[in-house]
């Protein structure tokens, strides 16, 4: 089975407040550290689980992003993905939700697939709206929330997380799935396979490669405009105290004034 | 007026209250249609009516609950296209986003996500999103026709005005191909105590409470309080709590008079779900730690100590 990750570059979360260029009106991703996006190493080591339990499959990662973005593939092949395909573009610079589908679903059409695993949604766009663009630009089903899968005779089946509880759920392949945060443990990849990393095959593509043009890629094909950023409305600054024995009283006398004890 | 179509999943034979929500904003902003699909909703349809829904299409057939959003999708894209309303509404939640994803990329339409607010500007809609730490983008869709927009639970409070809505009775044309999922099952995990995303009290536990058997000090000031259990991302993830608690970008927002966040940073990915609630309290051992800018109260201690002692608080005082 050909199994197709895609996985994004983001700030790193862990140290990196997100804030927005005014000027750009983009995301700020320079000068800080990216990282292989924690959501996409999830959604990685569902992917890789599964290769491994069939003993006969390949994992390819995919990414749409900037030059850069070749040192998240370089991780997710540490990790042990077989695989990478890197698109970048001056012209995808400012793509919204759907021309990143776009990309995607062309370079993935190109590499040919039997399954595709996403996460539910990135760290930095958090739209959850490219997993099923790319789906339905490739005609193919998708499952959203997925925390458990097994594919048995080229079916699919697995848990996907809803409201109040989960569904179980099948589908013949090909399919896309969206795997649910916190659904998988990703393993830390040891030397052995950072080196081998090094070594393993990272395909490039661009605009042109892909048969799409840049009017309607990146900025200049942006359907959402911004027209003004505005500052969130900060609270008014609370009372914090040192607990010197008295904090649950204080918490109490404020649960009785709000009339909840 | 605009019409403004709102997609409706149904839970437990209502529309979803984030469903309700939209409905009682899409009636301030235009003549309002609530779009419902599956086994339900025929049933819901009336709930619509009373928030503020003129009108309901209505399809009640299974095929939709069963082949999730690809069979939904068939449906849907053919009636917007036929009749393109200017404003089509969907829930940030599960199904969803799935049917908003799969409908944008058929109609080839750009899409707003996670919006907080929207206003009518006469031609057209002005949507909020919250972008980054600290800023909020005003921003519209710039292709015309049907805009379509996914909002965040809780950006805006359901009303029920009693009204009633014409019902319309459709039977959409789903493809062959779009019936390849099937779900086998449905299992409700069980909680207890009121439902997280409308209770009026909440007490959140996080890392800082060091175990998962700690988080009885949390169930038990919850239930003292006739409150609601919910927990960080951290630590649904290491298996403590089930996902249904997890209260965030990711999990449920929830907008409570009061929401105590025990053992917790206050990411920014967690205040984005209960950052609306009216009375935030803390409990952290560390004076730095992020929440204290967003609360009410902050209690700089140790949450296995004040936790006992709040409990005995709150039990002798009822
Ligand atoms: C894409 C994305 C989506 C996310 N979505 C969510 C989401 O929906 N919800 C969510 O919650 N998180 C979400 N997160 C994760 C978020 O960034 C944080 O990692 C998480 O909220 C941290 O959980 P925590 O506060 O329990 O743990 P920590 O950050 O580890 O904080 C533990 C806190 O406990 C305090 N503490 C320790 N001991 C004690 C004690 N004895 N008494 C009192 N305090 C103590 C510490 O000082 C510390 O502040 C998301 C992250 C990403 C990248
Ligand atoms: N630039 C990208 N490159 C590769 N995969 C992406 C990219 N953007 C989004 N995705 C995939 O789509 C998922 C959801 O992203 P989003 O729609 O931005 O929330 C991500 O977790 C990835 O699996």
């Amino acid at each position: 089975m050909r199994i197709l990750v895609c996985v994004k570059q983001v700030p790193d979360p862990n140290t990196v407040e997100y804030q927005i260029d005014p000027a750009t009106k983009r995301l700020v991703r320079d000068g800080v550290t990216n990282v292989l996006d924690p959501g996409a190493e999830v959604a990685l080591e569902a992917a890789l689980q599964l290769a491994e339990r069939d003993g006969e499959s390949t994992v390819t990662v995919v990414s749409m992003g900037p030059e850069e973005a070749v040192d998240a593939l370089r991780r997710a092949l540490a990790m042990g993905a077989n695989d990478g395909a890197l698109i970048t573009d001056d012209g995808l610079v400012g793509s919204d939700a759907l021309s990143t589908a776009k990309a995607l679903a062309a370079t993935i059409k190109e590499i040919g697939f039997d399954l595709i695993v996403c996460a539910t949604e990135s760290t930095d766009g958090y739209t959850g709206m490219v997993p099923g663009m790319v789906a339905e630009l490739l005609g193919i089903p998708h499952l959203s929330f997925i925390r458990s899968l097994e594919v048995n005779g080229g079916v699919l089946t697995g848990q996907r997380v809803v409201a109040l509880g989960y569904q179980t759920v099948e589908c013949r392949l090909p399919l896309l799935v969206a795997i649910a945060s916190g659904s998988h443990e990703p393993r830390y990849p040891a030397l052995k396979g950072i080196m081998a990393a090094k070594r393993k095959k990272v395909e490039e593509y661009n605009l042109a490669d892909l048969g799409l043009v840049a009017s309607e890629a990146g900025e200049a094909g942006a359907r959402e405009r911004v027209l003004e950023l505005r500052p969130v409305e900060e609270r008014q600054a609370g009372v914090i105290v040192e607990d010197d024995g008295t904090g649950a009283a204080q918490i109490a006398a404020l649960l009785r004034q709000r009339g909840v004890i | 007026m605009p019409a403004i179509w709102v997609y409706s999943e149904i839970y437990a034979g209502r529309p979803a209250p984030v469903a309700l929500e939209l409905i009682t904003k899409a009636a301030e902003l235009g003549e309002t249609t609530a779009i419902l699909f599956g086994r339900d909703a025929a049933g819901a349809a009336s709930v619509a009516g009373e928030f503020g829904a003129a009108h309901a299409i209505v399809d009640a057939r299974a095929e939709y609950d069963q082949h999730l959003a690809p069979a939904v999708v068939d449906t849907l894209a053919a009636l917007v296209s036929e009749r393109q309303p200017a404003l089509l509404l969907f829930a940030t939640s599960y199904d969803s986003r799935d049917v908003a994803s799969r409908l944008a990329a058929r109609l080839d339409r750009g899409v707003v996500t996670n919006a907080t607010g929207i206003e009518a500007t006469g031609d057209g809609f002005r949507m909020q999103t919250p972008w980054g730490a600290r800023t909020v983008a005003v921003c519209e869709l710039t292709m015309p026709g049907t805009q379509i927009v996914l909002v965040r639970p809780k950006a805006f409070t359901a009303v029920n005005s009693g009204g009633t809505c014409a019902v319309e009775e459709i039977t959409g044309q789903i493809a062959a191909a779009s019936t390849a999922i099937r779900v086998t099952d449905t299992v409700e995990e069980s909680t207890q105590g009121p439902l997280l995303s409308d209770s009026k009290v909440v007490v959140s536990g996080g890392r800082g409470l060091g175990n998962a058997d700690n988080f009885g000090l949390i169930e038990e000031l919850a239930a003292a309080l006739g409150g609601a259990v919910g927990a960080s991302r951290a630590v649904v993830d290491a298996g403590w709590r089930p996902y249904g608690e997890q209260v965030g970008q990711t999990g449920v927002t929830v907008k409570p008079d009061v929401y105590i966040a025990c053992g917790i940073s206050g990411a920014i990915q967690h205040l984005a779900g209960m950052k609306g609630a009216k009375t935030i309290i803390a409990i952290n051992k560390d004076p730095d730690a992020p929440i204290f800018k967003s609360v009410d109260l902050g209690i700089v201690g140790d949450a296995l100590k004040v936790l006992p002692q709040l409990i005995g608080e709150v039990k002798g005082g009822r």
